[in-house]
C-alpha cells in the first residue's frame, strides 16, 4: 500500500509536468494574430450604453466615431473628415468621410449620423452620453456628406465629447438588440466570433478608412484574474494585457515582460458633500487641504506609483498641483483653520470607502484618516461593497467620499457636470458657485486653445482656493507586451485604439 | 401513508429545500446594495435623469412588483424556462447546459484525486499510529486544511508557466470532444488544487476510522488466523472503516462546488461557479437565481445518493 500512494502522488506531478514539455500546442507559432488578456468580458456590446472598461476595449475596435482623439489627446478627424464652427459658434458644419461601410457593407452617410445622434439624445435610449449633446438642439442632413449640428449656444468641448464610443455611429435602422447579436460599425475590425465570457475573436476590416490593421486576428480572451493573465503571458499564450494594479505590473515586470506606464485621467478624490454642516465651512475645507500630504497618500497606498494631482489632469489642460493654499502638508495651519471653523476642540466626520472596486481605496482611506487624525480630525470609514458604495455615491448619501472619478480630455466635459448649478452631477459633486458657473460658460463659448486654457486654469484655483474636494494623485496603468509585439501606443485615457496600428513579430 | 415512505419523504424534504433555497436567493440577490443599472453604469448611474432611469429600469424588468418579479420567475422555472442572461441574450438553461458538465468533471476529477491522496495518506498514518510517519501525514493534511485553494492555485499556475512555460489554462477552454487531451489538461491543475484541499478532511476521517476499525474484535481475529497485513487492510480493515469516509466525501461534494467558485476563477475554467460569480458580479437576477438553484438541486441529489450508498454499504442502516 505503501506503494500505491507514492504513485498516484508521482504520476499526478509528471503528468502535470511532462505535458509542458511536449503535449500543449504552442500557442503561437504559426498566426501573428494578438491575444488579449481580459479580466472579464463586456457586460454589453450596446456602444450607448458601455462604460466598463473592457466593454469600452472591445467596442472602440468595432465602431467609429465622428472624431477621434490622438496619442496627446488633441481632437482628430474620425468619419468626420473635416469640420467648421461659425462664427458665433452656435453651428458645427461636419464633411463626413467617402466610401466608408458598416461591418454588414452597407454605406455610412449622413442619415446614419443624423439618426445616432437623435437617438443618443433622446431620453428613453438611456445613452450614458446624452448629457454630452446637451447644447445640441438640432441635427440635419442636408446632403449625404454633410451634418449640421445647431447649438443652443458655443460649446468647445463637444468636439472632443464626440471621440468617445459612447457616441458610436450606427447604422439608422440598427435596434439594441440586433446590436448586442450582431456589431455592425464602421471600425477598424469586425466580430468573427463570440463564446459568451471566454473570448471575442475579431478580424480586420479590409475597407476601414483609414487602411486595414496589420493583425489578422485580434483576440479579446477572458481570463478572470491579473495574476492568471501575468502566467498566461509568460508562457506565451497572451501578448497584450492592461493591469491597474501596480504589484501586479512589478511581478509582470519581474519576469521579463515589457511594462509601459501610463498616467492617467482618472483621478483619486476625497470628495467633501459642501452642502452639509461642518463641510460648508471653508475652514473645516481647508483644515482638510491642510492636513493632509498628497505624496504621503500616493506612497502608502500605491507603491509611489502615479503622480500628485490638482483637479485638471488632461495633459494639454493640466491644473499645477502645487497651487493651492496648503500646498505641502501643515499640520498647525490645520489646526488654525479648524479653530477658526470653532472646532478648537476637534471634529468628526465620516468617509464612504469602496472596497474591490478599484484596489487602492482602502489603503488610501485608511492613510488619510491617520493623517487627519494628527489634526484633530476623527474620520470615521464606512467601508462598503462596490454595489452600496455606487447606491450612496449616487444618491449624495455620504459627509466624504474617497473616489476613484473617470477623467476627460476636456475640461469642460470632466467638471462642468459637476461644479455647474445644472450639471447632471452636481449633487454628487456638492459644490457650485455663481463664479464657477460663469467660468464653465465662458470655457464653453471660448474657441481659441489659449485663452480656453487661461479660463480652466482658473476653475482650477476657484476649485482649490474653495477646497470644494481634496484632489489626490492620478496613478498609472500598465500596458504589458510579449516581446514581439510593436506599434502599440497607450493613451492617458486608456483607449486602445493604437490596436490597430499593432503587429506582432514584425510582419 | 405513503409520505412516510423513507424514500419519498426524502423527496419531499428535497423539493422544500429547494423552494427555500429559491425563495433566499431572490431575496438576498435583492437584499445586496445597487441593482443591474448601477451594476451596469458604475457610477456613471449619477448622471441618469429619471426618465433615462425608468427606461433603464423597464428594459431590465426592474418596474414590477417584487412578488410579481418572484412568481413570474418560479412559474417559468417550473416550466423548464429558467430565463435569460441580459447581457449576451443566451438562455440560462443553455448557459447552465454547457457550464454544469464541467463543473460536475472538475469534482470528480478532484473527487478522485482528493479520496486517492486522502486514504493513501490515512492508511500510511494509521498503519503506524503516533510514529514519524504518522507526523509527516498529520502534517501534509494539517497543510491541506490551512492552505487556502486560491494561493495553491495560483502558485501553481505561476511556478508552471515560469519555469516550465507550461499553462494550458490560458488557451481557451478546450470542450472534451474537440481535443480530449488538452481538455483534461486545463482540468487537471484546478482539480488537483480542489482535490488537496479535499485530501486532508478526507484523511483525517479515513484515519481515525482505520484505527478505530484496527482495534475491533473482527480485525484482531482476522489477524490470530493468520490473515496477511495487505489482505488484512484491504478485505477486512477498509471495508469497516468506508462509512466515515463516504460520508464525509458526501458532504465534501459542496465544498466542490463552493471551491470550484475560486479554482473556476483562477484557472478560468467556464463551469458553474464562474457562471454564478459573473452573474453577481454583474447583477444578473436571472442568472444567478437559476443557476443556484441547479447548484442546490446537485447538492441534494448527491446527498440523496450518499443516503442511498451507505444504505447500500452499511447493513445496520439498511435494517433500521
Amino acid at each position: 500500500m505503501r506503494r500505491t500512494g507514492a504513485v498516484v502522488v508521482a504520476a499526478a506531478v509528471l503528468l502535470t509536468a511532462c505535458s509542458g514539455g511536449g503535449g500543449a500546442p504552442a500557442g503561437g507559432t504559426a498566426q501573428r494574430g494578438l491575444v488579449v488578456g481580459s479580466t472579464s468580458d463586456p457586460d454589453t456590446l450596446f456602444p450607448w450604453k458601455a462604460t466598463q472598461f473592457q466593454a469600452v476595449h472591445v467596442l472602440e475596435q468595432l465602431y467609429g466615431t465622428l472624431t477621434e482623439l490622438d496619442a496627446n489627446l488633441e481632437v482628430v478627424p474620425g468619419l468626420a473628415e473635416s469640420w467648421q464652427v461659425s462664427g458665433d459658434g452656435r453651428t458645427i458644419t461636419m464633411t463626413l468621410r467617402e466610401n466608408v461601410a458598416f461591418a454588414d457593407g452597407s454605406a455610412f452617410d449622413s442619415a446614419d449620423a443624423k439618426a445616432s445622434l437623435d437617438r443618443i439624445r433622446e431620453e428613453a435610449t438611456g445613452a450614458v452620453a446624452a448629457a454630452s449633446l446637451a447644447s445640441v438642439t438640432a441635427v440635419d442632413a442636408p446632403d449625404p456628406r454633410t451634418v449640421v449640428l445647431t447649438l443652443s449656444g458655443p460649446d468647445a468641448g463637444i468636439l472632443a465629447a464626440l471621440a468617445s464610443v459612447n457616441l458610436a455611429m450606427l447604422p439608422s435602422d440598427a435596434t439594441e438588440q440586433g446590436l448586442q447579436a450582431t456589431p455592425n460599425g464602421t471600425g477598424p475590425f469586425t466580430l468573427t466570433q463570440r463564446t459568451p465570457n471566454q473570448s471575442i475573436v475579431l478580424a480586420p476590416n479590409q475597407r476601414f478608412w483609414d487602411g486595414p490593421p496589420r493583425l489578422p486576428s485580434l483576440e479579446f480572451r477572458v481570463i478572470p484574474d491579473e495574476t492568471s493573465i501575468v502566467s498566461a503571458m509568460q508562457s506565451g499564450n497572451v501578448g497584450f494585457a492592461v493591469f491597474d494594479d501596480p504589484l501586479v505590473a512589478q511581478s509582470a515586470e519581474g519576469s521579463g515582460l515589457s511594462v509601459t506606464d501610463t498616467p492617467q485621467l482618472s483621478y483619486h478624490v476625497l470628495q467633501l458633500n459642501t452642502r452639509q454642516a461642518p463641510l460648508d465651512s471653508l475652514d473645516v475645507r481647508l483644515a482638510l487641504q491642510c492636513a493632509i500630504d498628497r505624496q504621503q497618500v500616493l506612497d502608502t497606498a500605491a507603491l509611489g506609483e502615479g503622480e500628485v494631482t490638482g483637479p485638471i489632469t488632461s495633459p494639454a489642460y493640466r491644473s499645477d498641483p502645487a497651487a493651492r493654499p496648503c500646498p505641502q502638508r501643515d499640520v498647525e495651519a490645520a489646526k488654525r483653520h479648524l479653530a477658526a471653523a470653532g472646532h478648537a476642540g476637534g471634529l468628526t466626520l465620516s468617509a464612504i470607502v469602496s472596497q474591490g472596486e478599484y484596489a487602492t481605496s482602502v489603503n488610501e482611506a485608511t492613510n488619510i484618516q491617520a493623517q487627519l487624525a494628527e489634526a484633530g480630525i476623527t474620520l470615521n470609514l464606512d467601508v462598503l461593497e462596490s454595489g452600496a458604495y455606487v447606491d450612496r455615491w449616487v444618491a449624495a448619501d455620504f459627509q466624504t467620499a474617497v473616489a476613484l472619478n473617470g477623467g476627460r480630455p476636456d475640461p469642460d466635459g470632466m467638471y462642468g457636470r459637476y461644479f455647474t448649478s445644472t450639471g447632471n452631477l452636481n449633487k454628487v459633486a456638492g459644490y457650485s458657485s455663481p463664479q464657477l458657473d460663469a467660468l464653465f460658460a465662458q470655457g464653453k463659448a471660448t474657441a481659441d486653445p489659449e485663452a480656453r486654457k487661461a479660463i480652466y486654469q482658473q476653475v482650477s484655483a476657484e476649485l482649490e482656493n474653495n477646497a470644494a474636494w481634496i484632489w489626490l494623485f492620478t496613478s498609472f496603468t500598465y500596458t504589458a507586451t510579449g516581446a514581439d509585439v510593436t506599434g502599440f501606443r497607450p493613451m492617458a485615457n486608456g483607449s486602445l485604439k493604437y490596436l490597430r496600428e499593432t503587429s506582432v513579430g514584425g510582419s | 401513508m405513503i409520505a412516510r415512505h423513507p424514500l419519498v419523504r426524502r423527496v419531499l424534504e428535497a423539493l422544500a429545500t429547494l423552494i427555500g433555497v429559491a425563495v433566499l436567493v431572490f431575496v438576498m440577490l435583492r437584499a445586496i446594495p445597487g441593482d443591474q443599472v448601477t451594476a451596469s453604469l458604475g457610477t456613471e448611474a449619477a448622471a441618469l435623469t429619471p426618465a433615462q432611469r425608468a427606461a433603464l429600469e423597464a428594459y431590465y424588468g426592474l418596474d414590477q412588483a417584487l412578488p410579481v418579479q418572484f412568481l413570474s420567475w418560479l412559474g417559468a422555472v417550473a416550466t423548464g424556462n429558467l430565463g435569460a442572461s441580459q447581457r449576451s441574450g443566451e438562455p440560462v438553461l443553455a448557459m447552465t447546459a454547457s457550464a454544469l458538465p464541467i463543473t460536475l468533471e472538475l469534482a470528480v476529477l478532484s473527487l478522485v484525486i482528493g479520496l486517492t491522496l486522502g486514504v493513501a495518506a490515512a492508511m500510511l498514518s494509521a498503519s503506524r499510529p503516533n510514529s514519524a510517519r504518522d507526523a509527516v501525514g498529520q502534517a501534509v493534511g494539517l497543510a491541506g486544511l490551512s492552505v487556502p485553494a486560491f494561493l495553491l492555485g495560483s502558485a501553481l499556475l505561476a511556478l508552471s508557466a515560469r519555469f516550465l512555460g507550461y499553462n494550458p489554462n490560458a488557451e481557451q477552454f478546450t470542450p472534451i470532444t474537440t481535443d480530449p487531451w488538452l481538455h483534461l489538461q486545463q482540468l487537471l491543475m484546478p482539480a488537483l488544487v480542489l482535490g488537496f484541499g479535499l485530501a486532508a478532511p478526507i484523511m483525517r476521517t479515513a484515519r481515525s476510522a482505520l484505527l478505530e476499525v484496527h482495534s475491533q474484535d473482527y480485525v484482531r481475529t482476522a489477524r490470530g488466523k493468520g490473515v496477511g497485513p495487505r489482505r488484512l487492510v484491504l478485505r477486512h480493515v477498509l471495508p469497516g472503516a468506508l462509512v466515515p469516509i463516504v460520508t464525509m466525501t458526501g458532504l465534501q461534494f459542496g465544498y466542490l462546488l463552493g471551491g470550484a467558485v475560486v479554482v473556476e476563477q483562477i484557472f478560468s475554467v467556464p463551469g458553474i461557479g464562474r457562471q454564478v460569480l459573473l452573474g453577481i458580479q454583474q447583477k444578473e437576477y436571472a442568472v444567478v437565481q437559476s443557476t443556484v438553484l441547479v447548484i442546490a438541486l446537485t447538492f441534494v441529489l448527491v446527498n440523496l445518493a450518499t443516503d442511498l450508498l451507505y444504505r447500500l454499504i452499511d447493513p445496520r442502516v439498511r435494517a433500521s
